[in-house]
Formats: C-alpha cells, structure tokens, sequence
C-alpha cells in the first residue's frame, strides 16, 4: 500500500518537473536578460524597438545587444542603472558620431575577420571622400551617414532582398532624399535622377529582368565614396562594363574634341539616369538622332553617319528576311537548321558592327556588316532555295500520284478482265 | 521476251512445280475479305522499312557525336535523303499502325482459334518485335526528344522486379543513356531485330500458307448450311493483283506524308541539358504511358511503378496466349475474347488520346 503510494508520488513528480522543464523556455527562463527591449518594444517610434525588429538585425544575429552601441546595462531593470553614466550610456548617438562609432568595429580589420573574412574594411575611409562624408565634417547634418542607407535596429546584409541596400532597393534608398525636391532645395541638384532612371535601360535590366548585375545609382557613383563621377571620369565608369565600347571611344576623335569642349563623354549622346536601349534611330536625323545635335547636314561626319546608318539598316533588314524566309520552310517541313543557327552568326555581327560605331569610323563599322550580310544573304538564299525545293517536291509528289492513280486504274481493268 | 526467258528458266529451275500450288491456292471470299489485306500491306511496309534502312546505313553513324550531324545531312544535302528518312519513319509508323488494324481484325473475325493459334502467337511477337523496331529506332537522330524518351523508357524497363536493374544497365551500356546506348540501340535496331523478324515473318507466312485464310464462324457457319454460297477466289493472281493495288495506294500514302510532312529532325540532344516539359513518348506506347501515370506511387504495399510494368507484362503475356484460353465451348469464350478485343481496343484509344492532350 505504501509502496504504492510512493510510486504514485514519484510519477507525479517526475510529470511536473518534465512540464516545467517544457514550460521554462516559452516562459523565457534560461533567456539572457535584455531591459532595453523590454521597455523600448512597449514604446512608440522614434524609440520604439522591437524584439521582433531587432531579432531581423545582422549584428543581433551575430550576438551583438543595444549595450554593443549604446553603452549601459542591459541586465539591470533599474532605469537609472541601465542608463547610468556608470554602465557607460551613451544614449541617443549624434548623427555626426555615427559613421565613427560603425567605423569603430567595420574598420577593424582584425575584429570583422571572425565575423566574415571577405568583408571590407574601408567604408569609413571611403566615406571621409565622399559629398555625403565631407560636407558631414562641415556640420551638414541633413546628408546621408550610415543609418540613412542601410536603416538601424533592423540592419540586414545587402544580399537580403528585405535589405534597403539590396542593389534592388538602392534607387528607392537613394531617392529617399535625392528625389526630394524639398529635402534638396539648399543643395541645388536636380531631383529627377529616381524618375529618369526607373525609365532607364539599367533599370528594366535589374528591376524586371531580375539581372543583379545591372547598374544601380552605387554602380556609377560608388557607395560609400559616393560623388558625381564627374565629366571626364565617366567613360571609365561606363567602361567597367561596356569594355569594347569604351576602347573604341577611347580611340576615336570623338574622345579627343570632348574632353577639350569639357563634354561628359558617354552621356552627349546616351544620356545618364534615362539611359535608353540604344537603337540604330540613334544615327537618324529624325526625333531620336544624336548627331545632327552637334554636326551640320551634309558635312563628312553627317555622310559617314548616313553611311553607317544605311548599313546597318540593310544588314538589320537582311537579318529578318532571313529569318522570316527560314521559319516560313521551317513550318513547309523543310530542314534548315544549318541556316537557322548560322543566324546567330549573323546577329553577332550586327551587334558588332553597333559596338564599332564607337570608333566613329565607317569603314571599320562596315568591316563588320560585310561579314554579317554575307552570312544573312546566304541563309535567306537557304530559306528561298528550302521553298523552291518543296515546291518541286510537291509537283513531283503530284506527278508520282497520277502515275499510282494511272497504275491503280490499269490494275482494276485488268482484274475485272481477268475475272471477267 | 518475258515469255522466252520465263521458258529458259523454267527448263533450268522447274518454275512451274513453284507456282502450280500458288495457282491452285484460293482466298475466300465475303464481305469481310478486305481485312485479309492488311497483313500483306504490314508485311509490304517491313519491305520498305528494310530498303529504306538500307539506304540510311550508307550514310548514318551511329555514334553521340556524329548521329544527328549524319541524319541532318542526309536530309539536306544526299539526293533524296529527305525522302528516304522521311519513307523510313513515316512507314514505320504506318507499319506499326497495320499490324495493329491486322490484329484486331485477326481478333474480331475469331482468325485466332484453332487450328491458327500459332499463327497468332508468331503474330504478337511481331508486333512487340515491332514495337521493339520503334523503340531502337527513335533514339538513332540523337536529338532531344529521342534522348529523354529513351532515358524514360529503360528507366520504366529497370522498374521490373529482380531483373529490372540488370536488364536496364544492358540496355543502356551502363547506368546512364550515353553513346553507348546509342550504339547498342543500333545494334539492336539493324541486326538482332532484323534477323528475329525474318525468322518470324518466315514462320507467320508458313503457317498462312500451310492453314490458308481462315473464314468468320458465322460466314462458316452459313457456307455449311448452304454450300452454294461458299464463294473462292484464286491467290495467284486474282488476291495478288489486289493486294498490289493496296500496295500502291500505301506507296502512294508513304510519298504524300514524306513530300507533304518531311519527318522533323529537332534538336541535337544534350544529355546534361534538363529534360524537355511535357516529354511523351511514340504515339504507340502512350497507352502504357498513360496508364502508368494514373497508377498512385503506392498502391496498399506496392511501388505503384512496379505494379503497372508487371500489370502490363502479364497483360502482354495473356494476350500472347490469347487462343489458348478457349475452352471446349468455342461459342461462350468467343463472346468473352471478343469483349475483351472491343475492351482493350477503347481502352488503348482512348488512353493513347488522354496521353496526347494530358499535360
């Protein structure tokens, strides 16, 4: 009987202290304590900080607490001890503090290795260089220091899509205050860079195709070094990725008369946030020609431009007949794959032949259509000869159905005599 | 002339001792003689499969890296290439087409049951010999299609219990479909099928010749009851000159399809590319395709796979020994086989149709 009740016992014991054991995490024993959050998540913006938000923080995932910027004591829930000059407070950070107090860890080579070896180290110098950092230095406070870009208390890695430095989400961060023409108004800058570059090339390419590699305003601009490439600077900022082009440029008399007239390079004729998909209307003397802008009608250069232009038109034109002729013997049945993949080659060398116009040299330009109208006039010959072949296939196929039909009837006549 | 070369080969080869049991061969003949075309248009298509492969091997190499470029060239630069590719698959396919009309006809006017049953079972082996022809002969242009229906259709084979594994690895030449594969899939397709077919085909038209035409029970029955109505024509030439009208409109058929629908060569396979959406194989394996489709993954303990590739074998296998579960009352089973040709004929329609428009 006894025994029976101290077994009893034990089992009821051992259940509580198994359900208390399954309890204590939801109720947050074991959890080190953090009094900052506990009183800023019940509190409204601007001090207002979750355990949420906060948990979405790189630094918080890497062990980082409040106490890692803003000094005091985190384990004390007495506000004058958790805040006390004695723990350390720093308390709201000045915005002039900020680049500092971040470049006191990301500038430590040796301290940000354990956290990721690749990352670099030189932000803050790169910032001291920049419009943002030195007019900082001169007591403009309205312009960007780190928290502006990459947001505070809810920092995430750029590689995070959620993250406002994201190369998706740069224009957006940038516009924040570069497409604010109130904001902007003492700086004298324009303020249409967002709205021109959401109708940009550059743009379609990262924010529709998805392409990551595409310019974003830091592209051009440098992040934390950020400025204006400035006139003569740009075709190397266009050359990072346009290498064929800006050689050719770079060669051409076109380099030479626009750094002596002080012309920004690349953006005479493309332009800079609106970049356009460039077209051969380009060479036009219609709407979207970029020539005439500069050169007289009928002069070497308006000649050479007509030249070219012509060209390209005729390869372009050769380029679709082909295509047209060599789908149309495709559907007939007709095999030309030969033709249909040698059209690749034709389309290179007219993608070619518009990186040469950067020379500015017909000839050179023409070097390159010869090559593709060579290649696209014998495909559209293939296409052509593909529809006269099943044209003669038919008759023949006609001719050899009234010969079975001829044989067909004889047949019949013979069998009916036969059996007649 | 033809006559007096005729006479100098008969003195020398007694040719009339060859066609006097031709000549005294008959047909029956009733309304339902036109199925007995078939077969010899089935048989008249292997010719022209086996000319027209012939043709081929002059050009084709059947290795990874030159099989498309040989099959693209015999297609637009051989004199005629194009239509002696296009005559290969296209009569193929109407070959595979007449053996099944030839079948079911077979099945239907009871052509099957005794004495024929031999007939019948030489019969089905052609067919799967057939099938086996389509299935080697599809993966020979190495393009894409032909690469992944082949990937598919020896991963099904490898589902077989035991010797699943094994025989997939031989059919392959290894784990993977390569160029090996292809080689073998030659091989199979130019000799060892070859070779088995003609043997059959040899026996399946001893065994006509030696039983002659069978006649329908009931047409049997009614020529019984009234000798007067029996009606015979004779095999040499009456049958024979039909049959060569039925020969020329399928040449006629076959030169149509080749000039109006030329046979599309896709595009070169790529084993490390991913598979093609919506990959199917040949419309004549889409029934089994199909049905293995809608079995679930697990059917009560059983690998829903396996349970439809052994469905299908030993459906196979019955049907092979179709004749053989007639009993002594002809009548009862004949309605049953019978119920069960009209099953299997819908069954395969309307799942080789299901196949064709399921995504």
């Amino acid at each position: 009987m006894l025994q029976n009740k101290r077994c009893q016992f034990a089992a009821a014991r051992f259940a509580v202290l198994t359900g208390l054991v399954a309890l204590a995490p939801c109720l947050g024993y074991g959890q080190a304590v953090n009094s900052c959050l506990d009183c800023h998540s019940a509190m409204p913006a601007p001090l207002g900080v979750t355990q949420d938000k906060f948990s979405q923080d790189i630094h918080a995932q890497k062990g980082l607490t409040c106490t890692s910027c803003h000094g005091g004591d985190s384990s004390s829930y007495d506000p004058t001890v958790a805040m006390g000059s004695k723990a350390g407070f720093k308390g709201k950070i000045d915005r002039r503090q900020i680049p500092d107090l971040c470049g006191s860890c990301h500038s430590n080579p040796n301290l940000m290795r354990q956290y990721d070896p690749s990352l670099r180290t030189d932000q803050l110098a790169e910032y001291h260089t920049s419009v943002h950092g030195k007019r900082l230095v001169t007591g403009d406070t309205k312009v960007a220091v780190c928290i502006d870009c990459h947001s505070v208390h809810d920092i995430r890695p750029p590689s995070d899509p959620r993250s406002t430095v994201n190369p998706v989400n740069v224009a957006t961060t940038c516009s924040r205050c570069h497409a604010d023409a109130n904001y902007m108004k003492q700086y004298g800058i324009p303020t249409d860079q967002f709205a021109k570059y959401n109708t940009s090339v550059h743009h379609d390419a990262l924010a529709v195709r998805g392409d990551l590699s595409a310019p974003t305003c830091t592209t051009c601009h440098g992040n934390h070094g950020a400025v204006p490439p400035g006139v003569d600077k740009v075709q190397n900022v266009c050359a990072n990725c346009h290498v064929f082009q800006a050689q050719m440029y770079a060669k051409s008399t076109h380099s030479k008369v626009f750094q002596e007239e002080g012309l920004p390079g690349c953006v005479v004729c493309h332009s800079n946030h609106g970049i356009h998909m460039p077209s051969d209307a380009m060479l036009s003397t219609g709407p979207g020609g970029v020539c005439m802008r500069c050169h007289a009608p009928g002069d070497h250069c308006d000649r050479a431009r007509a030249s070219i232009l012509d060209n390209l038109t005729q390869l372009d034109g050769t380029i679709k007949q082909a295509d047209d002729a060599l789908r149309l013997a495709e559907s007939s049945g007709m095999e030309v794959s030969e033709a249909r993949l040698s059209q690749d080659q034709a389309r290179d060398a007219l993608t070619k032949a518009r990186v040469t116009i950067h020379s500015f040299q017909a000839a050179l330009v023409d070097q390159d259509i010869q090559v593709g109208m060579k290649i696209a006039a014998a495909n559209l010959k293939a296409g052509k000869d593909a529809m006269i072949e099943r044209n003669h296939r038919r008759i023949g196929l006609g001719l050899c159905l009234v010969a079975i039909a001829i044989m067909l009837v004889g047949l019949w006549l013979y069998i009916r005599k036969l059996e007649s | 002339m033809f006559a007096a070369l005729y006479r100098w080969l008969d003195e020398r080869l007694h040719l009339d001792g060859l066609i006097a049991p031709l000549r005294h061969k008959t047909v029956p003949t009733h309304r339902l003689s036109y199925w007995y075309f078939f077969g010899g248009i089935t048989l008249f298509l292997f010719i022209v499969q086996v000319l027209t492969g012939i043709l081929l091997l002059l050009y084709y190499r059947p290795s990874a890296n030159e099989a498309f470029e040989s099959v693209q060239y015999i297609m637009t630069r051989v004199q005629f290439g194009w239509l002696i590719r296009s005559i290969h698959s296209w009569s193929a396919n109407l070959m595979i087409f007449t053996a099944f009309v030839h079948m079911f006809s077979v099945l239907f006017l009871k052509a099957y049951r005794k004495p024929r049953e031999m007939t019948w079972v030489s019969g089905v082996l052609l067919l799967f010999l057939v099938m086996g022809f389509g299935f080697s002969g599809y993966l020979l242009p190495w393009n894409k299609l032909a690469f992944f229906a082949t990937t598919v259709g020896t991963q099904m084979a490898g589902q077989v219990p035991i010797i699943g594994q094994p025989m997939m690895v031989f059919l392959r030449g290894g784990p993977q479909v390569t160029g090996a594969t292809l080689t073998r899939f030659f091989g199979f397709h130019v000799a060892v099928l070859p070779g088995l077919v003609v043997v059959l085909i040899a026996i399946h038209l001893f065994l006509v010749q030696r039983q002659g035409m069978s006649v329908p029970p009931k047409v049997e029955a009614a020529w019984t009851a009234n000798p007067s109505l029996r009606r015979e024509m004779r095999f040499f030439p009456n049958f024979l000159l039909r049959e060569l009208m039925a020969w020329y409109v399928a040449i006629g058929t076959l030169g149509a399809l080749a000039a109006l629908f030329p046979w599309n060569l896709g595009v070169k396979a790529e084993p490390f590319a991913s598979a093609p959406a919506g990959i199917k194989p040949e419309w004549y394996f889409l029934f089994m395709y199909q049905t293995l489709k809608l079995i679930p993954s697990k059917v009560w303990i059983v690998d829903g796979e396996v349970l439809g590739i052994l469905g299908c074998s030993l459906a196979g296998l019955f049907w092979l020994l179709l004749p053989f579960f007639e009993s002594d009352k002809p009548a009862r089973t004949r309605t049953w086989i019978t119920g069960l040709g009209v099953f299997a004929l819908v069954y395969m329609i309307v799942m080789s149709v299901y196949g064709y428009v399921a995504k």
